[in-house]
């Protein structure tokens, strides 16, 4: 019997679609950018357009990110967020092990979805990490490369500059292995294609 | 959590280490030692006859029949700042040694007033001690540059002999150089009272003729305009022949790319050194500063592709198990 529950409201949905949107532009012409060819090789964009689309499309995230914290301040959001330390690393261990073995034989899910409980522990910590972590040090030290002159010149003889890159890069390299990895267990529903409806319908769907 | 921690530490450990591999801003070549200044200039004394008049905003001029004396306002372009001039590149000169003895006389006779102002080659040109500077192939280079071609342009413009100091062999601070470099163009280029002496052209605007730039002010803050206006010369340290402004640089990945023009340029001479020592190409600029798809680090490179690749084969293989498992 197939069980509906509605957990993705509109704003969420459609935060949801815009972060993905500006994530995938973001990855593309960040890595465009980092990669520059000359004349001679290849590009994946030209730098000046990837300048200009990566830099409007991080100025829209961190308006989208800004609407982020303020739904999950003023609406019951944040309570997926919220991480317990009993049995943390179990849970996860648990998680993990139903990914790697159990879903192949046909287990039961051990932290099945519901109203109270939206995401497994592995989901929680990697969004928790992803957006509680990760998003505020991409944004501020992709702030600080679109305003170099408000950084540190010099920190222990190296460039401000460059440690605020090789921070941002690595967010965002981390960020980019969990867009991949998150893109991969969306498929992980009843079938592939299920729960990428459900961030279209707003409906979570399973056979039980 | 760990792991992040783990990978961050590992990440700044490399930049850590990589510092002490950094270049050096100097030329081991010469001695920086030299105590410049007025009291170690042999001539100073000497000197001063022609600064009491030439070194002040006004010089006295006096009558000595009717018996007046005045102040007039010394022309900027026979003052002579002393501070600038004990320390700039010819600090150790005496005026005699490029003017002629007949100024010593006050008023300055016409056909001293005349001569024929000394050219850069006339001391440095085809000298051995000399001889790696390549001064007669910066002559070259400048005959055929654009301001070659304006009339009353010379060396001295921008490399004023009273002032110039040498820079980018001796500068310990990179931006301290490009600002001291630009600011030599912007003498005239970003001045319309000293333009409009050599050329009938109109004003040019800096600001929005390079308002193209993505982050402008950067740009003018972290490279010289030569970077973008001269033609790469390989064989001397800093080119001269400035190019038309439709031939500038405008391809952003002319310097945003691993085998960025700026290592031709403004870090030429420290990739020099650098390749010399350590031998890996971009490490030069690695520490001192930073551009944006030229700065690459081949550990962080293989260290992302390593692990991007392995989620991407337990991507495959989880995929794999669950077609196979599908029933």
């Amino acid at each position: 019997m197939a069980r509906r529950l509605y957990l993705y409201p509109v704003w969420i949905r459609l935060w949801h679609l815009l972060n993905a949107l500006l994530f995938l532009i973001l990855i593309f012409t960040g890595i465009s950018m980092q990669f520059a060819g000359s004349e001679r090789s290849f590009s994946l964009i030209r730098f000046d357009q990837a300048v200009v689309w990566h830099n409007t499309s991080a100025i829209i995230l961190t308006f989208s990110y800004v609407v982020f914290i303020l739904g999950n301040i003023f609406t019951t959001n944040s309570r997926h967020y919220r991480i317990k330390k009993d049995n943390f690393w179990s849970d996860l261990f648990t998680q993990l092990k139903f990914y790697a073995f159990g879903m192949f034989k046909k287990e039961k899910h051990p932290f099945p979805v519901t109203y109270e409980q939206k995401f497994n522990p592995l989901q929680k910590i990697s969004y928790v990490l992803a957006m509680y972590v990760g998003m505020p040090v991409i944004i501020i030290t992709g702030f600080g490369l679109l305003f170099p002159e408000i950084l540190v010149q010099q920190f222990f003889g190296v460039s401000g500059l460059l440690i605020t890159d090789i921070l941002h890069i690595t967010i965002g390299f981390i960020l980019s292995v969990f867009m991949a990895i998150h893109i991969y267990t969306c498929t992980l529903g009843d079938k592939p294609t299920t729960l990428f409806k459900s961030m279209i319908s707003g409906y979570h769907e399973e056979h039980e | 959590m760990k792991i992040v921690l783990a990978f961050i530490t590992t990440l700044l450990s490399v930049i850590l280490l990589t510092e002490n591999n950094g270049p050096v801003l100097q030329d081991p070549e010469e001695d920086f030692q030299i105590q410049k200044g007025i009291e170690n200039n042999l001539f100073a004394e000497d000197n001063e006859k022609c600064l009491v008049c030439h070194g002040e905003p006004y010089f006295e001029l006096t009558d000595t029949i009717q018996g007046i004396t005045q102040n007039r306002l010394m022309c900027e372009d026979y003052h002579i700042d002393r501070d600038e001039y004990y320390h700039s590149n010819h600090w150790s000169f005496a005026c005699t040694d490029c003017h002629s003895y007949d100024l010593e006389i006050f008023p300055h006779p016409t056909s001293a007033r005349l001569e024929e102002p000394y050219h850069c080659n006339d001391c440095h040109g085809y000298d051995e001690q000399y001889a790696q500077y390549q001064f007669e192939e910066i002559q070259e280079e400048y005959l055929e540059s654009t301001h070659a071609e304006i009339d009353g342009f010379s060396c001295w413009k921008c490399h004023d002999p009273h002032s110039y100091e040498i820079n980018i062999r001796n500068s310990t601070k990179l931006e301290e150089t490009i600002l001291y470099d630009n600011n030599i163009c912007l003498e005239c280029h970003a001045n319309y009272d000293n333009f409009q002496l050599l050329t009938n052209r109109e004003e040019i605007v800096i600001v929005e003729s390079h308002n193209w730039l993505p982050n402008e002010s950067a740009h003018f803050t972290s490279v010289r305009c030569i970077e973008c206006h001269t033609e790469i010369n390989d064989s001397i340290l800093v080119a001269h022949k400035l190019l038309p402004k439709d031939k500038a640089v405008k391809r952003c990945t002319e310097c945003h790319t691993s085998d960025s023009r700026l290592l031709a340029t403004l870090y030429k001479f420290q990739s020099r050194e650098f390749r010399a020592n350590v031998g890996f190409v971009n490490g030069v600029i690695f520490n001192q500063s930073y551009v944006i798809g030229a700065n690459r680090n081949i550990i962080l490179n293989i260290f992302s592709f390593i692990i991007f690749g392995g989620v991407i084969l337990i991507i495959v293989v989880h995929t794999f198990f669950r077609i196979i498992r599908r029933n």
